[in-house]
């Protein structure tokens, strides 16, 4: 088989001059790309660095506002995800889009099912080319079987068998090794090789960098929507890439502040919610900002949440300051000094239609309520007083919170949650979606309250913020516990390990 | 292409594996169950009641299920989609009104029923232009056209009426006639049923109701015309509200301004009843007509077994939250089933 270079003369899919712009947010701004058959393209830059955009733009789900796309030289308009499709363009999200009522066979072929007389399906056909997929791929999975409970390892699998059945010759994987084991990652790389050597084009997104010296050739990188550069790997090393996707010093990200830890505030022994996480034992210091890593899934938001009461446990304990909490009973976590930002801010967080105030006044209501009325003074002076602290921006304090930016939403959930005087806080993802600068804020904002000797729990999957923000570092794995590393000590090899289960330390 | 297996980490072949098989077995019982328990409730009422499974008997049985079943298919396809038409009571009324209307003034019989399709296609195709273009919930969308329809309908309607004397007697003749005791309506609503049975498991835009129903992001990304479908789902619960109309006119030969009103909700019940997933994305639409059939025979049962038909509304309450409970019961043994399997060849 020959192996081709990138050096062939015609990529068989371009992007030039590309622009995008959401409202007021420019995604892309000019970025251009060149993808050659026979290779494995990585695609780097930081969370919001516009990669999705790009992603789904070569999909056909966002149309460009200027700029061409070039398929085989030609210009071309994608209407829709049907168009890159059968121009030969298949996409892996990350978050594997299956129908999980159906087959797997049906997930393959939905929409392209072999037919029969009068348009029939071909139930028979679908499901023998379902098999020959699977062979290919030499997995074992049953055609039959619903793609409800797959686990996320195979659901890529069932993605990567829909694109080789329309033989893509370009295929874009978004970040498909998040959620793997080694083994699993192992075996999707296997199969990337295999259909590069076959001469298609992969473009392949990842956050480890050593996966991506692993198995790319070359690496364009994106920052705050624009293109940096597009070059080979050869030669590289993973500081000259991370400066390229950061461009400017980690430090200044991470105001990590040096406290010494005070007395234990929270106290976790031997929680367990069955099936969902076992034996989990942490504590918790004055002062102190634990990381909590793991992969998706790992069963992190899910502590999180028994903690402080949202969720019941089924065995176990949680002390704060020594005090017993209360199975089930946020009121009681709350009263004894507990606060949680939760992950999904939207959703848990915040009430989108109410005003800033009111949002913030929301923890409140105990103590800015008199003789059962609200004082409605009270509560805006309460929250004006923090939105000024953490500097919300914002035009006027009765504006819905769906005016917001991401970053300042973000500022207005931990405002609520300050409000309360909490002696431990527990932050779930607390930079996800948010610009940089607002992300440097977060972190200055966390720092700041472990000075002020608040205990401070970090759920996050932003590897380096974990690295960059945590005194220690707590890694859980499918439910478990699986290391406890000082900070110091950390890395993202050490880390990743324990996240995944490779862990021999 | 030669096939290249990836050397990396060798599969371990899985026999037929044990988990399709359970799945599957669940899902075929669900409609099992529901048959049980309908030939149980009708065995216990003949032991009690022998005039029960006369001919007559069977033929009421069968021609009370029919209309509903009819209407059960049509909302089944829509709630397969995750969405829901609650305007099929209102379709119904006005489109037996109008059957009934072209009857009296001496029109033909095969053209009546068709025209109660297409005005129900018209309301239909109105349903599904609002769901699919508005972004709006179906619940709400529906709820409305269920009184705009309704509105229309007495306002035309005022407070006339239409009897079995206003109608030609083949009509009605055929509306009460069959074959023994298996009436002409009953085998109508069988075809239309199997018809679209066979549509939905053999077609591809069939599948893509399902599809689209089980995660709509997916069935875009995937290139389904979501909103054709929607549409296509919608225009075909009013086709069989309209015809269910028709034969509605045909069975009862009597209809004012308020026939169908609060039908909607027997139908969403005998659907959910015969196991067709709220949520969207799975039942089928035998189920659907199982659960029919049971709602409709409890109305015969209890005259028949000397209670008091004030229970029926009760019972018919109990069966649906008797279903839902099930199903759910059933949705997480089956995860974790299959959670365990994984663990197993994870």
């Amino acid at each position: 088989m020959t192996h081709r270079s990138a050096k062939d003369p015609a990529p068989v899919l371009a992007l030039r001059d590309i622009s995008k712009s959401f409202g007021a947010v420019r995604a892309l701004r000019d970025v251009s790309l060149d993808l050659f058959p026979g290779e494995v393209h990585a695609l780097a830059g930081e969370n919001g660095a516009g990669k999705s955009t790009l992603i789904k733009t070569l999909a056909g789900v966002h149309r460009p506002d200027t700029g061409r796309v070039l398929l085989d030289g030609e210009p071309t308009v994608f209407t829709g995800p049907a168009d890159a499709r059968d121009a030969g363009i298949a996409v892996i999200y990350q978050e594997p889009t299956l129908f999980p009522d159906l087959s797997i066979a049906e997930n393959i072929f939905m929409g392209r099912q072999p037919r029969r007389a009068l348009g029939r399906i071909d139930h028979r056909a679908t499901r023998a080319a379902t098999a020959a997929l699977m062979r290919r791929l030499g997995v074992a999975l049953d055609p039959d079987r619903p793609a409800r409970g797959l686990s996320i390892a195979d659901q890529q699998i069932v993605e990567i068998a829909k694109a080789l059945s329309f033989d893509a010759r370009v295929l874009i994987m978004d970040e498909p090794t998040a959620a793997l084991t080694g083994s699993e990652v192992a075996r999707l790389f296997g199969v990337v090789r295999t259909l590069r050597d076959q001469g298609a084009a992969v473009l392949f997104i990842s956050h480890r960098l050593e996966e991506i010296f692993r198995i790319c050739g070359r690496v364009t990188t994106l920052r705050d929507g624009a293109l940096i550069s597009s070059e080979p790997l050869e030669g590289m090393t993973e500081e000259d890439l991370v400066r390229r996707m950061v461009g400017r010093d980690l430090d200044e990200l991470y105001p990590k502040q040096e406290v010494a830890a005070g007395p234990v505030a929270l106290s976790v022994r031997r929680l367990t919610r069955e099936g969902v996480f076992t034996d989990v034992s942490f504590d918790v210091r004055c002062g102190e900002i634990v990381g909590l890593a793991g992969l998706v899934g790992a069963g992190r938001t899910e502590v999180a949440r028994a903690v402080f009461g949202v969720d019941r446990w089924d065995a176990g304990e949680v002390e704060v300051a020594g005090r017993a909490l209360t199975n089930g009973a946020p009121s009681t976590a709350m009263a004894a000094g507990l606060a949680l930002v939760p992950e999904d801010r939207r959703a848990q967080g915040l009430v989108m239609d109410l005003s800033i105030e009111r949002n913030i006044g929301l923890t409140g209501l105990r103590t800015t309520v008199r003789a059962g009325l609200m004082d409605r003074g009270a509560e805006r002076s309460r929250s004006l007083d923090w939105a000024v602290k953490l500097q919300v921006k914002y035009a006027r304090m009765a504006d819905t919170v769906a005016t917001l930016s991401g970053g300042n939403q973000q500022k207005v959930v931990l405002a609520k949650w300050l409000a309360t005087g909490p002696s431990v806080l527990i932050v779930d993802e607390p930079t996800r979606g948010i610009d940089v600068g607002t992300k440097a804020e977060v972190h200055r904002l966390l720092s700041q309250l472990a000075a002020d000797g608040v205990a401070v729990l970090m759920i996050s999957s932003d590897l380096p913020e974990i690295l960059g923000m945590a005194d220690r570092v707590l890694v859980m794995h499918e439910g478990r516990l699986t290391a406890e590393i000082p900070g110091s000590e950390a890395t993202e090899e050490t880390v990743m390990a324990a996240a995944t289960g490779r862990a021999a330390a | 292409m030669t096939v290249t297996a990836p050397g990396e980490a060798p599969a371990t072949e899985i026999p037929e594996s044990s988990s399709t098989r359970l799945v599957d077995r669940v899902f075929r019982m669900r409609e099992l169950a529901i048959l049980l328990v309908l030939l149980v409730m009708i065995g216990v009422t003949q032991l009690g009641n022998s005039e029960f499974l006369s001919e007559q008997g069977i033929k009421d049985l069968l021609l009370n299920a029919t209309i509903l079943v009819l209407v059960a298919t049509g909302q089944s396809l829509v709630v397969i989609t995750k969405n829901v038409d609650l305007s099929v009571g209102s379709t119904l009324g006005i489109s037996a009104f109008a059957t009934g209307t072209y009857l009296q003034g001496g029109g033909n019989p095969v053209v009546a029923v068709a025209l109660a399709v297409l005005l129900g296609v018209g309301f239909g195709l109105l349903n599904g232009l609002l769901v699919s273009l508005g972004q709006v919930p179906a619940l709400v969308v529906t709820l409305g056209t269920l009184y705009v329809i309704r509105g229309i309908d007495s306002i035309w309607v005022g407070s006339r009426q239409i009897t079995a004397a206003d109608l030609p007697d083949g009509f009605v003749d055929f509306g009460s006639g069959g074959i023994s005791a298996v009436p002409w309506l009953a085998l109508i609503a069988l075809a239309v049923l199997m018809a679209t049975a066979y549509y939905l498991k053999h077609f591809g835009s069939g599948r893509e109701l399902y599809a689209l129903g089980s995660n709509p992001e997916a069935a875009r990304l995937a290139g389904i015309p979501v909103r054709r479908r929607i549409l296509l789902a919608y225009t075909f619960c009013g086709a069989l509200a309209g015809l269910a109309g028709a034969l509605y006119l045909a069975r009862f030969g009597n209809v004012d301004s308020g026939t169908g009103t609060g039908y909607e909700l027997t139908v969403v019940s005998a659907v959910v009843v015969g196991g067709v997933v709220f949520t969207g994305g799975s039942g089928s639409v035998y189920g659907a007509a199982l659960g029919a059939l049971l709602l409709t025979s409890v109305n015969s049962v209890l005259p028949a077994l000397g209670v008091s038909s004030v229970w029926v509304l009760a019972i018919n309450g109990f069966l649906l939250i008797l279903a839902i409970a099930v199903d759910r019961i059933v949705a997480l043994r089956v995860a974790t089933a299959l959670k365990k399997r994984n663990a197993r060849h994870g």
